[in-house]
């Protein structure tokens, strides 16, 4: 320290004022960081000169693992790649491994998961409202938030007996249909629950402070968004109206009619926290609608094909895109004809956005920073995988 | 109280015989004593409070395990909190790392010796008491400095320097604010202040003219400001700097700083009740002194609890601002309102220098006028969002 | 339907998305032998094999001409292929301006992979080469900051490789447990 110290006064000349730049550790233990991240900040004073993020601590080798369980075996683990929306990742892996083998999901399962996956995404969406909130410092809407998780945690327990790593589906369908009565109090949580968005809103997104913490604070332009591969809300708070369930439509989400909500830029810039903030909101209210479109539209039949029990799809690659709960997420799957797969890669929403924290900090404010965090919704376990 | 010591010491009286200097330093011990006991009990029931009041928003049962609704749960922390380990980090100062809990306890301490709790209850009327309490509540910024400085940690450095700059700021509004009500009272004594004003709301100052109803929003914000609290509290920030100026701090010693904190918002509703809201002052409905006195007691602690209740409903709704918002918050809106504030209230002075009752009708009704806006509010939410009612507050 | 099947661009930019052939005839004209097949694979991301020592050329192209306007790198992954002795890397090309799609696939030597980086091209490529390298041992010329990035810095070896070996302790710690099953 002594020698910066030397250097700042041989650069300042003695006299004037010297500034130091500070290194902050914050992380990998730190409150806001959501789960194991850790950024290295050198700030002056209370500016960031620059936030270097430091990723690998929640690492677990997931595509490794893969390569040794098998395609069934391997359906469990992927709850794990995202646990706060884990409905989405058993998707995409069942349906890299389907469109590997050429497997067609009966409708009804089908239309379980997309059930199961939007439900899924309200809560993490909570989570992730919530959890701004929290950051900027407002505890309560986080726990309101949690309440309503917790009636979606009750909804999927009932659906697959867990509350957080479901492992519902299977590859060909689903592992079991609605039990009885569930399509009715999805339909009363839902119906509870829309009003509860407005609520929220008025709470937290349009209170002063919090739209001051949150508007003009890392503005993300299009071109850099789309240059960077941020996907889902973040991609779509700078504007870029793109969803994977519209524009490319996998499992049944052609036959629903729901908006792909986009950052407008009304308190601030477009593509800054505040859009990315209230593009979730936004689509909590389209999850909503599909929730109940799907519900009304359940078809009769099985949930799950018939897939045999040693899975051995043909040789061949896939890259599967679903929405998930943070975007975007792909699934590359190699075959090489074997019960194993010969290799998985996972890409995943918050591994890009976290691939961006370090363009943008110059300039913000250590709280900015997270702000910002919290504004991407990223989950650390889904940038390690 | 010096009278109380000088009439102890009387021919007769228990300390008869003993000398000046000697009694009067047991005198101050003893009220110091009784003093110190309220606010660790006041300060410790606030804490339980806070939790189940802030609990009730988040739609939580918040603390109900120690005692009856858990109001022991204070006890409970602060035995475990005596009981743990007191850390002192290898790097940090030691003596100014040992030493801050209790600045910043002597800060807050100190205020409570010219808080008016009823007529004639006062541990020290000063005549310059305002003045007293603004300036020994700034101590606070001391302690909490150098409990930032001496953790030799880039956190707790920074919730310390937030909090020095923050609490320095927000003494000018606050000051302001007071002097806008020394002006009508011409007094800086509590117990003058609070006489100057009358028991029922109309005869607040709060009411008394525009100038002071936003003195008085001006004092609270600078105040919840100056206490560290939602949406100003910044030095502790936990979701940015972790615990801040306090992180370093384990067992008795951080609970000094959190005893601080709840025994502060107490003495920001205090001093804002007596300032504004007609302090102790109740008609007179009895001739007994003493049940006088409890009934004054009680007015003056309900008063100043609700605002308490206020600081706490506050935290439950804000989210925090930023430093550089705290900044132009204070510098570039406070501070201007209050100094516009205080010219208009001279102004006003000249003009009525009784007072006009026509003003205070006005405010009267526009205080009204929110008042019934505000509940409009609340009704609409509740129709929209129809949410699920547990008004039992010891479900 | 599943997801294999659902090719079509779809959205607002479908009028203007070209089809594989289409991407492949220009690609063709503007960097011609660069590419190793006769025709691009089918799927919905058709694979274009690519001269390794081309790969920073094509994908130029790619993103540069405005007919093709591959604006976003939406993945880079690689595949030790050992049998036959390479790595392969795959680009995943997306253009969320035409919305149409592709895969570039490049192979490298296993012994001493390196390939040209694409952190000037997309930013994107930065941490998907840092993670390419980290788990594979793929070097990417010119990157900025070619560091590990999920596994430990002092880490030895490429995990994914498919002759890695577990070593048996990290730092004193043992990486072996007895099977749950036998305690």
């Amino acid at each position: 320290m002594t020698v910066a110290i030397d250097v700042a006064l041989e650069r300042e000349g003695v006299g004037g004022l010297e500034t130091e730049e500070m290194t902050l550790n914050m992380g990998p233990q730190h409150p806001s960081t959501h789960g194991v991240l850790r950024f290295v900040v050198k700030a002056d004073g209370e500016v960031m000169r620059r936030a270097i993020p430091d990723i690998g601590y929640l690492h677990r080798s997931i595509e490794k693992i893969s390569e040794k369980v098998g395609y069934h075996g391997f359906m469990p683990y992927t709850d794990r790649v995202d646990y706060v929306s884990a409905m989405q990742c058993n998707q995409g892996w069942a349906m890299a491994c389907e469109a590997l083998a050429g497997i067609t999901v009966p409708r009804r399962g089908e239309y379980c998961r997309v059930i199961a996956c939007e439900l899924g995404r309200i809560a993490s969406h909570l989570i992730s409202v919530g959890a701004t909130g929290m950051d900027i410092g407002a505890m309560t809407p986080f726990t309101h938030c949690i309440r309503e998780r917790e009636k979606i945690n009750d909804l999927l327990e009932e659906l697959c007996g867990a509350r957080l790593t479901f492992n519902y589906m299977r590859i060909g369908g689903c592992a079991w249909d609605l039990p009885p009565g569930f399509a009715a109090r999805a339909l009363d949580f839902i119906n509870r629950f829309e009003p509860l968005i407005d609520e929220l809103n008025e709470l937290l997104s349009f209170n002063k402070i919090f739209v001051e913490r949150m508007a003009n604070v890392a503005v993300i332009s299009a071109e850099k968004a789309i240059a960077y591969n941020l996907v889902g809300p973040n991609l779509r708070g700078s504007g870029v109206r793109y969803d994977v369930r519209r524009d490319v439509p996998y499992s049944v989400y052609s036959e629903f009619q729901f908006d792909v909500p986009i950052g407008t830029g009304e308190k601030g810039t477009l593509g800054d926290s505040w859009d990315r903030y209230m593009v979730r909101c936004r689509e909590m209210k389209e999850c909503c609608r599909i929730v109940r479109q799907a519900i009304e539209g359940l078809p009769a039949g099985p949930v799950i094909a018939k897939v045999p029990r040693t899975f051995k799809p043909p040789r061949g690659e896939v890259y599967v895109r679903v929405e998930g709960s943070r975007g975007d997420m792909g699934w590359y799957v190699v075959s090489d004809g074997s019960a194993f797969p010969y290799r998985t890669h996972i890409r995943t929403g918050s591994y890009t956005a976290m691939s961006i924290v370090e363009e943008l900090s110059p300039g913000l404010m250590i709280a900015d920073l997270v702000a910002v965090i919290a504004s991407f919704d990223i989950v650390a376990p889904e940038v390690d995988r | 109280m010096q009278q109380f010591a000088d009439g102890l010491m009387e021919p007769g009286g228990p300390l008869a015989g003993i000398s000046t200097p000697l009694g009067y330093v047991l005198v101050v011990a003893l009220f110091a004593f009784l003093i110190l006991n309220f606010i660790m009990l006041v300060a410790g029931v606030t804490s339980w409070v806070e939790r189940r009041v802030w609990a009730r928003i988040q739609s939580r049962i918040g603390p109900n395990r120690v005692g009856p609704q858990g109001v022991l749960q204070w006890l409970a922390d602060g035995i475990k909190n005596i009981m743990k380990e007191d850390i002192v980090p290898e790097q940090a100062d030691r003596f100014l790392f040992k030493a801050a809990p209790y600045l910043t306890m002597m800060g807050f301490f100190g205020a409570f010796a010219c808080i008016p709790f009823a007529d004639g209850v006062i541990a020290a009327d000063l005549n310059v008491g305002v003045l007293y309490i603004t300036a020994v509540t700034a101590l606070v910024v001391v302690g909490i400095l150098m409990a930032g400085w001496s953790s030799n940690n880039k956190w707790a450095l920074l919730g310390g320097i937030r909090s020095a700059a923050q609490i320095i700021s927000y003494e000018i509004p606050a000051g302001l604010a007071v002097i806008t009500v020394v002006l009508f009272t011409g007094t800086l004594s509590m117990q003058g202040i609070v006489e100057a004003q009358g028991a029922a709301p109309w005869k607040w100052f709060l009411f008394a003219n525009p100038f002071l109803f936003v003195a008085f929003f001006v004092f609270f914000t600078a105040a919840l400001a100056e206490g560290n609290r939602t949406p100003f509290d910044l030095p502790e920030a936990e979701s940015e700097l972790v615990a801040g100026a306090f992180t370093e701090y384990s067992g008795l010693r951080s609970l000094l700083f959190f005893l601080v904190e709840w025994g502060n918002l107490y003495v920001i509703g205090a001093v804002a009740t007596a300032l504004f809201l007609g302090g102790w002052r109740v008609p007179a409905v009895t001739d007994n002194p003493v049940l006088l006195g409890v009934l004054q007691f009680l007015v003056f602690f309900g008063k100043s609890y609700f605002l308490v209740f206020i600081a706490m409903w506050v935290r439950g709704t804000l989210p925090r601002v930023r430093v550089d918002q705290l900044m132009s918050l204070c510098w570039k809106y406070l501070v201007p309102i209050s100094f516009v504030n205080m010219l208009g209230a001279m102004v006003f002075f000249v003009l009525f220098p009784e007072g006009s009752p026509v003003v205070r009708f006005g405010m009267v009704a526009f205080g009204a006028a929110l008042l019934v806006y505000f509940l409009s509010r609340v009704v609409f939410h509740i129709r929209r969002a129809r949410p699920e009612f547990h008004l039992s507050p010891f479900a | 339907m599943i997801a294999g099947s659902g090719g079509s661009g779809g959205g607002a930019g479908a009028s203007r998305a070209m089809d594989v052939q289409q991407i492949f005839e220009r690609l063709g004209q503007l960097c011609g032998g660069a590419l190793l097949d006769a025709a691009p694979g089918d799927g919905e991301w058709p694979r274009l094999n690519v001269v390794p020592t081309r790969v920073a050329e094509v994908a130029r192209v790619l993103r540069d001409d405005p007919a093709l306007g591959f604006d976003c790198l939406a993945n880079l992954t690689g595949v030790d292929l050992k049998s036959e002795d390479s790595i392969e890397v795959c680009y995943h090309l997306f253009s969320y301006r035409h919305r149409h799609q592709l895969m570039l696939a490049a192979r490298a030597s296993r012994g001493d992979p390196l390939l040209p980086t694409f952190t000037d091209l997309w930013p994107a490529a930065d941490w998907l080469e840092r993670e390419c390298f980290d788990l594979l041992g793929v070097r990417f010329i010119g990157h900025p900051d070619l560091r590990r990035l999920l596994m430990p810095e002092d880490w030895v070896g490429h995990p994914l490789r498919k002759d890695f070996i577990e070593p048996e302790e990290y730092h004193g710690i043992s990486t072996r447990r007895e099977s749950l099953l036998k305690l």
